[in-house]
């Protein structure tokens, strides 16, 4: 019994792929205490994971922070809009 | 008739003004669209379309939301429709299949493990400076673009919008269960576009 636990936790801290799947979970959802201890195994013994996980918290961050910064820079053209403003001007004198 | 007397007493005060939509929202309309879909002529067209939505209802308005409000949700209705469109749930659209036939290689098959030359290696920059840095942004769109369409909605949906995990799996008309792949699937895959584009520059 003992020797499968052993067995059962190599498996689990070498496996990146489950635990980049935990990571992504977690910064969305309630994961459960057992994934959390076996994330946390994992992530003390593996540094690519560790690095991984330090990414993709900044990758959120960054992508939750684009529209909100980015916002003034993108513009329409202006004949794009002469166009819009046209359109609309019709529609509410058509009304 | 009570229900009629609830309705207007429960009536905002904001106002339309269609005159000046284009002047105030255009620009604004035009910058969110183009973040989720990615795709300059389908952004003009979708603010097209919202403006003459709006007009359209615009006798529906119940000026309990700004105005700007009101024609950012019209806008977001018809995006959703986009990724409807683009990506039906039923059939495995190709740009999927080859994004997971990418993603094969990163892990090992036996243990799953990272495979080396897909190792994340650390980007070199400061998270601070990574945030404010317009080089960095710029590779990280150009990354989401090249998302599956069906994943790049998940995860905007989700990182951009934080709407709930519930929400978008019923107007995606995904399980479940496919959302946490598609949610860890694009994030692998976008960090690791990343890391390509930006180390090599």
């Amino acid at each position: 019994m003992k020797n499968f636990e052993k067995e059962e936790l190599k498996k689990i801290s070498y496996n990146c792929r489950k635990a980049t799947f935990l990571i992504e979970k977690k910064q969305i959802a309630r994961i459960t205490l057992q994934e959390e201890a076996e994330l946390k195994i994992h992530v003390a013994g593996c540094s690519i994971c560790a690095t991984f996980m330090k990414q993709s918290i900044l990758l959120n961050k960054m992508i939750h922070n684009l529209f909100n910064r980015n916002h003034a820079e993108l513009k329409l053209d202006t004949k794009f809009k002469k166009k819009l403003q046209q359109q609309i001007e019709d529609h509410v004198n058509d009304d | 008739m009570q229900q009629e007397h609830d309705k207007t007493t429960i009536r905002g005060n904001e106002k339309l003004d269609p005159h000046l939509w284009v002047s105030k929202y255009a620009d604004y309309l035009y910058s969110y669209a183009i973040l989720r879909i990615e795709d300059v002529d389908l952004a003009r067209d979708l603010v097209q379309e919202t403006f003459l939505a709006a007009l359209e209802r615009s006798a529906k308005f119940e000026g309990r939301s700004s105005e700007k409000t009101w024609l950012t949700s019209i806008l977001k209705n018809k995006i959703i429709d986009v990724y409807r469109q683009k990506s039906s749930a039923f059939a495995k659209d190709t740009d999927i299949i080859k994004a997971e036939q990418e993603q094969n290689d990163f892990f090992d098959h036996e243990n799953g493990h990272w495979n080396h030359e897909h190792r994340p290696k650390e980007f070199g920059i400061e998270q601070a400076d990574a945030l404010e840095n317009k080089e960095f942004q710029q590779i990280l769109r150009a990354c989401m673009k090249k998302l599956p369409k069906l994943w790049l909605a998940v995860f905007t949906m989700k990182h951009m919008d934080d709407e709930s995990t519930a929400y978008i799996c019923s107007e995606l008309r995904v399980s479940s269960s496919n959302f946490w792949v598609i949610i860890h699937r694009a994030k692998v895959n976008l960090r690791s576009c990343l890391q390509k584009n930006w180390l090599q520059n």
